[in-house]
C-alpha cells in the first residue's frame, strides 16, 4: 500500500471533485436506470457529494488502511445512511454496493490522467483505491443486512404483540385467543398480558382459546398448564377452549394430563359455561310479549 | 425399503423447530395424510426436534418419503452428536425428565408413531427415527 504522505489520491479528490462527482453521478444513474422512479437524480447527487466530501477528508487525514478507525467515521455514517435508505426502497444488496463500486471508474480515470507516466505509481495507487472502495462496498452490504435484520426483528415483535390480545367478553370474563406458534418468548408475553388483564379487570374467569394454535406438543401444554396455575393463584379460573378432535387425540397419546383444567371444544361452549358460572344466561327474546 | 424422496434440515435454534414442523406438515399434506395423522406426526416431530436441540445440543432432521407394498409412509430421523442417553429405559418412562419439561416428549412421540427406534451412545450422540404410515 502506498505510504500516505506520497499518495496523490487526496490531491486528485480535491482538484477534480466537480468532475468526479459529475462522472460518478451520471454513471450511477445509468446503472440504476431501472430504478429511476424510486431514485431521484437530486438525491443521487446529494448523497454522492456528501460521500466525496467525507471520503476526501478521510483520505486527506492520511490513514488509508484502518477503515474502522475514527478518521473514517464520517464516511461510514454517510454510507450507512445511503444503505439504509436504499434497503428501504427495495434495492438489492448488489445495487446498494454499486453506489461505492461505481466510483472506481471515474476516480481511476483521473488517477491515470494525473500520474499516467509513472506506471508503478498508477498500479500502486490504483490498488489502494480498489482496496478501499471494495471494503467500503462490503461495508454497505453489512449495513444493508443489518437493516433487513432490524426489519425482521421489528416484525417479529409486532407479531408477538399482535397475536396476544386479551379481550373482555363479559363483565368478569376475559378471553385470550391464541394464534400461531407458542414458542417460549411469545408464551411469556401471553402469560404476562393475561395475568395483567386479570389484575386490572378483577375477572373471575379467563378463557384461553387455542383454535389458532396448529401444534400442541408437551412444551405448549406445559406453558398452558403454567398459565392456568398462575391465573388460579390470582383468583381466576381458566377454561381452555378450541380443542379440535385431532388435538384432543394427540394430547391423549402424548400422555399430557389436563386433569383439573376445564376444557371445551369451542369458544362458544366455554363462554356459555363462563356465563353460567357467573350466574347469567343468554335467553331468546322471541315469544316474549 | 425404497425412499422416494428426502429432505435434510438443520436443528440449531428454536426457529428451526418451527421450520421442521412446517416441513413435516407440508410433506404429510402432500402425501395425503388425514388430519389426525398429520397432527400426530407433526407433534411427534416437534417433540423430537426440540429434544435434538435442548438435550442433543443441535443436530439434523432427515425426512424421508417411503413406499413399500404400495403403501406410503413418512420417516423422520433425528440425529445429534450430543452427550447421549445413559439409560434409555429411564428416558422412555412417562414423567421422567433430566431437564425441565413434562417428561412426556420421548414416550409421547413413540405413542404418536407407528414405528419408533432409538439408538444412543454416551458421549457420541443419539439417533431417533419415527415412521408414520398413511391411513393406519
Amino acid at each position: 500500500m502506498t505510504p500516505t504522505g506520497t499518495s496523490k489520491i487526496p490531491d486528485i479528490l480535491t482538484k477534480y471533485r466537480a468532475d468526479i462527482l459529475t462522472d460518478w453521478t451520471r454513471q450511477q444513474l445509468e446503472n440504476t436506470a431501472m430504478r429511476r422512479g424510486v431514485l431521484r437524480e437530486s438525491d443521487v447527487t446529494e448523497q454522492s457529494g456528501e460521500f466525496l466530501n467525507a471520503f476526501a477528508e478521510a483520505v486527506g487525514a492520511g490513514n488509508l488502511t484502518d477503515l474502522r478507525g475514527e478518521k473514517w467515521d464520517a464516511v461510514r455514517e454517510v454510507l450507512a445512511a445511503v444503505s439504509r435508505s436504499r434497503a428501504k426502497k427495495g434495492f438489492t444488496p448488489s445495487e446498494t454496493a454499486m453506489f461505492v463500486f461505481s466510483l472506481k471508474q471515474s476516480l481511476l480515470t483521473r488517477l491515470r490522467a494525473e500520474i499516467g507516466d509513472d506506471t508503478d505509481a498508477v498500479a500502486s495507487e490504483g490498488w489502494t483505491v480498489n482496496t478501499i472502495l471494495d471494503r467500503l462496498g462490503l461495508f454497505t452490504t453489512e449495513i444493508y443486512q443489518k437493516g433487513r435484520e432490524e426489519v425482521i426483528l421489528r416484525q417479529q415483535q409486532e407479531l408477538m404483540e399482535l397475536s396476544t390480545p386479551v379481550v373482555s367478553l363479559w363483565e368478569n370474563v376475559l378471553a385470550l385467543p391464541l394464534i400461531g406458534t407458542l414458542d417460549s418468548a411469545r408464551t411469556q408475553v401471553v402469560m404476562e398480558s393475561l395475568l395483567q388483564a386479570i389484575v386490572k379487570s378483577g375477572a373471575a374467569i379467563a378463557i384461553i382459546d387455542i383454535t389458532g394454535v396448529p401444534t400442541v406438543d408437551t412444551l405448549v401444554a406445559q406453558h398452558l398448564l403454567k398459565t392456568v396455575a398462575a391465573a388460579r393463584l390470582m383468583g381466576a379460573d381458566c377454561i381452555i377452549s378450541g380443542i379440535r378432535p385431532q388435538i384432543a387425540q394427540t394430547i391423549v397419546h402424548l400422555g399430557v394430563d389436563l386433569g383439573d383444567v376445564i376444557t371445551k371444544a369451542t369458544l362458544a361452549d366455554a363462554f356459555a359455561l363462563a356465563l353460567q358460572r357467573s350466574g347469567m344466561m343468554v335467553a331468546s327474546v322471541k315469544g316474549r310479549s | 425399503m425404497p425412499v422416494i424422496r428426502d429432505e435434510l434440515m438443520q436443528v440449531r435454534a428454536s426457529d428451526d423447530i418451527v421450520r421442521v414442523r412446517q416441513m413435516v406438515r407440508a410433506l404429510a399434506v402432500e402425501l395425503g395424510f388425514g388430519l389426525v395423522d398429520q397432527t400426530k406426526i407433526v407433534t411427534a416431530a416437534s417433540e423430537l426436534a426440540r429434544n435434538t436441540l435442548d438435550y442433543g445440543l443441535g443436530g439434523t432432521t432427515l425426512m424421508e418419503v417411503l413406499e413399500e407394498n404400495s403403501r406410503i409412509g413418512l420417516r423422520i430421523t433425528f440425529e445429534d452428536n450430543g452427550p447421549g442417553i445413559a439409560d434409555i429405559d429411564l428416558a422412555m418412562t412417562d414423567g421422567y425428565t433430566s431437564g425441565r419439561g413434562l417428561g412426556l416428549g420421548l414416550s409421547g412421540a413413540k405413542r404418536l408413531s407407528n414405528e419408533f427406534t432409538i439408538e444412543s451412545r454416551v458421549g457420541e450422540g443419539t439417533r431417533i427415527a419415527i415412521t408414520r404410515w398413511k391411513g393406519r
